[in-house]
């Protein structure tokens, strides 16, 4: 069965914190939650689901449920990494499609800044038990060295460039410079980026993303409910999730999830590429930009770099928009889990309530992809299409 | 100069042989009696057919790096990498005894055991000579 637009996003709403010294993780779970609530016209009461990952200490909804002292009859802790908070989505639609719920709350929040950790180069805090822990912690496996070594490979097979990377990271900063949230506002160049100090071969410090605090909420409801609402209308018409990991040691990075969740998405939309508008792609890392638009078919396998460079990303100027926001790489990266801002974003294009500077004309069709875990090692990839109604 | 501390490996029931034959200098892979396949990282289970029968087989030590990255932002700075091993399966490992800086995609690599914090003899590779 297929949820095709049985499920709108009425809420959304981003924490404009970027370091919280002063909140708890679930305290800042709960204003988000409150900021997305009043952004649909819905109270606290209305909500009858409840979807968190391991961001949410504890035993995620467990205790979240318990200290928002919601009443739901439907909860759901998948989680994958970064992009948990868009299959979120996708298993509200489907919660939402067999009766399960009708009002689903969706929650991100998390203060890596405030916690110490300033940057991606220490190792990843893995759990010693898991299978794969004691084939690579041993090596100095980080987040920053898993992206890297598939910008490595990337360059190697398909003659990828520094410079077709620091593209990425142009377009979002030329992007950033209108959102008074972001941590990195400054325009920035091709020259900038690959002059940036090299972390670890062959990313900059600028193809990296921010890490911040803070946090983003959903909420996804059906039909009826979304009708009776004063927001305008953001419809689900196509999802589609896959983990990807070492194949059992046939490792192949020259592709993701992508390649995966995104025919699925599109299939279920019934739409093409071409009819896309706006798309918020998962920016950890600019390879990982590349990688993913690539997998989603917006340009042929090993064309990426040449699809990204002259602007092509910018939002005015270039044939695809994307992450108008700012994205990871400048405006915020809340608990290192990029998922919810992607959504968030694309709902503000659907709605047309971007930034007047980079709101995308007609903007009627857009695509959330995200990546969450290690592009190198093992992640799960998360298409969303949604469309304006 | 300052050596790179490695972190242990962290055994378990199902992977003791592997450490164990790593202090007489051996390098093992996992090979299925059903399917015939190899795989990286050993498990119990083929992760290829879910076969119970795999067993322990001395892989050749060489390899080829599928690609490499050096870690700048390290007390010690040093590189990680993909070795596509002779047998087949692809390995994080990392590079040593080598100029990091004159790496590259593609070159042959040989086993080279370096240990970790707590003793463990931890299979690396470093250009074949």
């Amino acid at each position: 069965m297929s949820t095709k637009g049985m499920a709108y996003v009425v809420g959304a709403y981003e924490h404009p914190t970027r370091k919280a010294t002063d909140k708890s993780i679930a305290q800042l779970h709960a204003e988000v939650a409150k900021g997305a609530l009043a952004d649909a016209g819905l109270t606290k009461d209305d909500v009858d689901g409840y979807f968190c990952a391991s961001d949410a200490p504890g035993h995620g909804p467990l205790n979240m449920v318990d200290y928002m002292n919601l009443n739901v009859r439907h909860v759901d802790a998948t989680n994958t990494g970064g992009s948990s908070h868009m299959i979120h989505v996708a298993h509200a639609a489907q919660a939402i499609a067999a009766g399960k719920c009708s009002v689903a709350l969706i929650t991100l929040a998390g203060r890596p800044r405030s916690q110490g950790q300033e940057k991606g180069a220490i190792p990843r805090a893995d759990n010693p038990l898991q299978a794969d822990f004691q084939w690579e912690n041993p090596y100095g496996i980080t987040t920053l060295n898993i992206y890297a070594m598939v910008a490595m490979r990337h360059m190697y097979e398909f003659g990828t460039t520094s410079e077709q990377l620091a593209w990425v990271k142009v377009a979002c900063s030329h992007h950033a410079q209108h959102n008074p949230n972001a941590m990195l506002r400054d325009v920035v160049t091709v020259e900038d980026v690959v002059n940036s100090p090299m972390v670890s071969d062959p990313l900059h410090r600028m193809d990296c993303c921010v890490i911040s605090d803070g946090g983003g909420a959903l909420i996804v409801t059906n039909r009826e409910i979304a009708q009776s609402l004063k927001r305008p209308l953001v419809k689900l018409i196509g999802a589609g999730e896959a983990p990807k990991g070492q194949m059992a040691g046939a490792v192949d990075l020259s592709y993701s999830g992508a390649a995966w969740s995104g025919p699925r998405a599109f299939a279920e939309a019934g739409v093409t590429q071409a009819d896309i508008k706006y798309a918020s792609i998962y920016d950890s890392f600019t390879i990982t930009v590349v990688m993913q638009l690539e997998d989603l078919g917006f340009c042929a396998k090993g064309d990426g770099g040449k699809f990204v460079s002259d602007g092509n990303l910018i939002s005015g100027v270039g044939k695809l928009p994307i992450n108008t926001d700012g994205g990871g790489l400048c405006n915020n990266h809340p608990m290192n889990r990029g998922g919810m801002t992607k959504v968030i974003e694309a709902v503000r294009q659907l709605r047309g309530e971007a930034h007047s500077a980079v709101q995308v004309p007609n903007c009627d069709i857009a695509l959330a992809h995200g990546t969450g875990g290690g592009l190198g090692t093992r992640h799960a990839s998360a298409t969303l299409i949604f469309e304006r109604e | 100069m300052v050596e790179r501390i490695i972190p242990d490996p962290n055994p378990n029931p199902e992977t003791e042989a592997f450490w164990e034959a790593t202090k007489d200098g051996r390098f093992m892979l996992r090979y299925c009696g059903d399917c015939g396949k190899t795989h990286w990282y050993p498990r119990a289970i083929c992760p290829h057919c879910f076969s119970d029968s795999s067993e322990w087989r001395q892989a050749s030590g060489r390899g080829k790096i599928y690609p490499y990255s050096v870690m700048r932002r390290a007390a010690v700075p040093y590189a990680i990498a993909y070795v596509t091993l002779e047998e087949g399966p692809r390995m994080i490992t990392n590079l040593v005894d080598c100029a990091l800086d004159e790496l590259a995609v593609g070159q042959d690599v040989e086993l080279v055991f370096k240990q970790s914090e707590g003793g463990y003899a931890v299979p690396m590779f470093k250009p074949a000579g």
